[in-house]
């Protein structure tokens, strides 16, 4: 049994691995599908079919470009930086339930890697590391720019990662678990929690959007200001995949969203059709996938028509508005917890 | 001698252009804005002095692209130097070709015809919005919003292809000759002319709802990079960056050249001279353009659309292979070996950044004795240091592509 149980990890891990660099690869063609359809432009249609193996080519692109390391740099960091940033940004996948279990002969195979009972911990914990990919490299190419976007990086993590966590306890104060499997199965049956939380919904969109370095909160790479921020140095795959995993946190977050405040895999009435498990799980799968590519596409709409904070907005955002805000929300769901167990609604 | 010695290496550094002060810097990090960075839209350099991200001091540095200009025009033939002027503000080169045929027209004594007046206001407004929609989607980009950048490029392309159409080149024109216009607007001119006007406002509003009451474009560029109009005055600023701080300074209202004062337009003014007002102004001063447009296009005069000017207009090709006198005429002109009179002239255009000034001395002969370009740009740029201290580097980006500095017209 024992190993059924790896042999079903390993399959899982490959696939979600597998399933991640293919959202990835094709958000960036995605993006500049998005961009060319919101700008009136036709956006790349050279590469195959509409320009569907545009990624493929940016990868051997990327591959195929001179590996350059700055002489004044400290290498092994250099080197750790996009390191540390992929991985952390890979391994927050795990925690996130794809769909419902699968019945294989009278045996349940869940969707998700591993239900750890702090998941949503977990996953704040291993984004946050990623900063140090982001610092690391900036500081390691020795480069006033690449250390601007770097200080600028830090800052705006860990003081978004703070707004970030607060708007979740609302959550967590009602559903009483950090397990995200825990939290999709509370929102079954349309009781998502954005309709419960939408301050608190706002507020973790805002944070994402911080924690990804997406527009409006592109400051530690706005090319206008910092030339390439903390990537200014880096060429050929180490450039690949700080770009790579800047697409993989997107999609994480698409994700967490989708499971934390639309109810993951949940789909109005989709509980009345009758349809087998397995069919039922499969049908989970694609609905919360539709639900991410909602919001990464949101993410894109968004980068592609507002601009970007000054640095000094972004701090007062993060720590005057979000936080109070955040604050606000826990007071008032905790006030209505109380009052609804005193009274025993 | 090792004082000596000291002494010696701080003279050393006093000269070098980059350094700032003799302070100890320790506590300062010095960054290199440019000369090729991707915000300075040109080349230009920068050294700034930051504490942080806030910019203590700064030095600019100029003459990266120095091609001598005003030397070389001395060297050449009145009608070869329209080419130099398109490459001083790219974005708007044919209010340069104008304002240096309207200056040598002055030195010749020519008075043109409300035609040519009319068709060169035609091109001169369409360079000025293209120059402002450039100025203004630029500073959209610089703020982060790439967008609107993309919808008013469609428009300008329209306003090349008219160019195009009008003289066939788009960026760097060379349109128009001394005395009037090369040929007359073409059915086809018309016709493109019409669509852009009628293609324009959907457009352009746009590209306005999507950055002027967006707040976080608002909060970028309020009170960022503020000069007060006295110093601006005192800089010598024009055009929509003086405008911005409230003087309504305009030179083709207050010294009205090529039939200006036969339009009615306004012109606006902001209150404090950031970053805001300029885009707000640009922003009005397109739309002011446009009613020029439709005006000169309403009331068009009759006529030929040159005057005559035998010593820089050249004959028409029918005659000069027909006739001997024609002939002469184009083989003096194109050899530029034509005599002007002795004289002293300042023209100045109200030029897509501001008053764009032709100081021309004659001593007769064929080439400019003395040759000055007033260029906006110049001006502005020396203020830059004083705008940007103490404020935030990404707030010295967006001063810098507000003021619309384009290297070409700076360096000359």
């Amino acid at each position: 049994m024992l190993s059924t149980y790896f042999i079903v990890k390993i399959i899982l891990v490959l696939v979600l691995f597998l399933v991640t660099l293919t959202m990835a690869a094709y958000s960036t063609y995605a993006e500049r599908k998005v961009a060319a359809f919101l700008q009136d432009r036709l956006g790349p249609n050279r590469a195959g079919p509409f320009g569907l193996l545009q990624p493929v080519a940016d990868g051997v692109k990327m591959f195929m470009k001179e590996e350059i390391i700055p002489n004044t740099s400290d290498k092994a960091i250099f080197i750790l930086g996009p390191s540390i940033f992929m991985i952390t940004a890979l391994l927050t996948g795990v925690v996130i339930p794809w769909g419902p279990d699968i019945n294989v002969n009278g045996t349940n195979y869940p969707l998700q890697i591993a239900d750890i009972n702090i998941g949503l911990l977990y996953l704040f914990g291993v984004v946050s590391l990623g900063v140090y990919g982001i610092m690391l490299g900036g500081w390691a190419s020795n480069n006033k720019y690449s250390l601007l976007g770097s200080v600028r990086a830090s800052s705006q993590m860990i003081s978004y990662e703070l707004a970030m966590g607060l708007s979740v306890i609302g959550i967590l104060l009602y559903t009483g678990s950090l397990s995200i499997k825990d939290i999709v199965i509370q929102q079954q049956g349309m009781h998502w929690n954005v309709f419960y939380q939408p301050l608190g919904f706002i507020i973790f969109l805002v944070c994402a959007f911080a924690e990804c370095n997406r527009a409006p909160f592109d400051l530690a790479e706005c090319e206008t200001e910092l030339v390439g921020g903390f990537h200014t140095e880096y060429s050929s795959m180490k450039l690949g995949l700080f770009l790579f995993a800047e697409y993989i946190h997107m999609f994480i977050s698409s994700a967490v969203i989708a499971c934390v405040f639309f109810g993951g895999y949940d789909f109005p009435f989709i509980g009345k059709l009758g349809l087998s498990p397995n069919i039922f799980a499969l049908v989970g799968v694609v609905v919360l996938f539709a639900k991410i590519i909602f919001f990464i596409f949101f993410f894109m709409w968004v980068r592609w028509t507002i601009p970007r904070f000054r640095y000094d907005q972004l701090m007062k955002l993060g720590w005057q508005i979000l936080i109070p805000l955040g604050l606000f929300n826990i007071f008032v769901t905790g006030g209505w917890l109380t009052l609804k167990n005193y009274l025993n609604w | 001698m090792e004082q000596e010695l000291t002494k010696k290496t701080n003279i050393l550094e006093g000269s070098s252009p980059v350094s700032l002060d003799q302070l100890p810097q320790q506590d300062y990090n010095i960054l290199n804005l440019g000369p090729t960075h991707p915000a300075t839209h040109g080349i230009f350099q920068n050294v700034l002095k930051m504490d942080g991200e806030k910019i203590i001091d700064a030095e600019p540095t100029i003459g990266y692209i120095h091609r001598a200009f005003e030397k070389i025009a001395e060297n050449r033939p009145f009608y070869q130097v329209t080419t130099l002027t398109d490459r001083l503000n790219y974005c708007s080169s044919p209010i340069n070709n104008m304002g240096w045929h309207m200056t040598v027209e002055k030195l010749l004594g020519v008075k043109t015809t409300k035609k040519v007046d009319y068709m060169r206001v035609i091109i001169m407004e369409l360079a000025r919005i293209s120059d402002h929609l450039i100025c203004n989607s630029v500073l959209g980009v610089d703020t982060g919003a790439l967008t609107g950048f993309t919808y008013v490029f469609q428009l300008r392309e329209k306003i090349y292809d008219i160019y195009e159409e009008v003289c066939g080149a788009r960026l760097t024109t060379n349109i128009g000759r001394i005395g009037g216009m090369e040929r007359d607007f073409t059915p086809k001119f018309w016709q493109k002319l019409k669509e852009f006007l009628d293609e324009f406002p959907k457009i352009f509003n746009e590209f306005d709802s999507l950055l002027t009451r967006n707040r976080i474009f608002f909060d970028r560029t309020k009170n960022v990079g503020g000069i007060s109009a006295e110093r601006a005055l005192n800089y010598g600023f024009t055009g929509p960056n003086l405008r911005a701080t409230g003087v309504d300074y305009d030179v083709r209202a207050m010294n009205p050249y090529s039939s200006y004062q036969d339009f009615e337009f306004e012109v606006p003014v902001g209150e404090t001279g950031d970053c805001y007002d300029r885009f707000l102004v640009r922003n009005e001063e397109i739309r002011q353009s446009i009613k020029i447009i439709e005006q000169a296009m309403k009331n068009m005069p009759e006529g030929r659309h040159f005057v005559d000017v035998p010593e820089f207009y050249l004959p028409p090709k029918q005659d000069v292979y027909t006739k001997m006198e024609a002939l002469i005429w184009h083989f003096k002109i194109v050899m530029g070996e034509v005599d002007v009179p002795v004289g002293e002239v300042y023209h100045s255009v109200e030029g897509g950044n501001g008053e764009l000034g032709y100081y021309l001395v004659s001593d007769g002969g064929r080439q400019a004795y003395r040759l000055h370009f007033r260029r906006p740009c110049f001006i502005f740029y020396q203020a830059y240091p004083e705008l940007i201290k103490g404020s935030m580097l990404s707030d010295a980006i967006l001063t810098m592509s507000s003021l619309n500095v384009i290297a070409g017209e700076l360096d000359a």
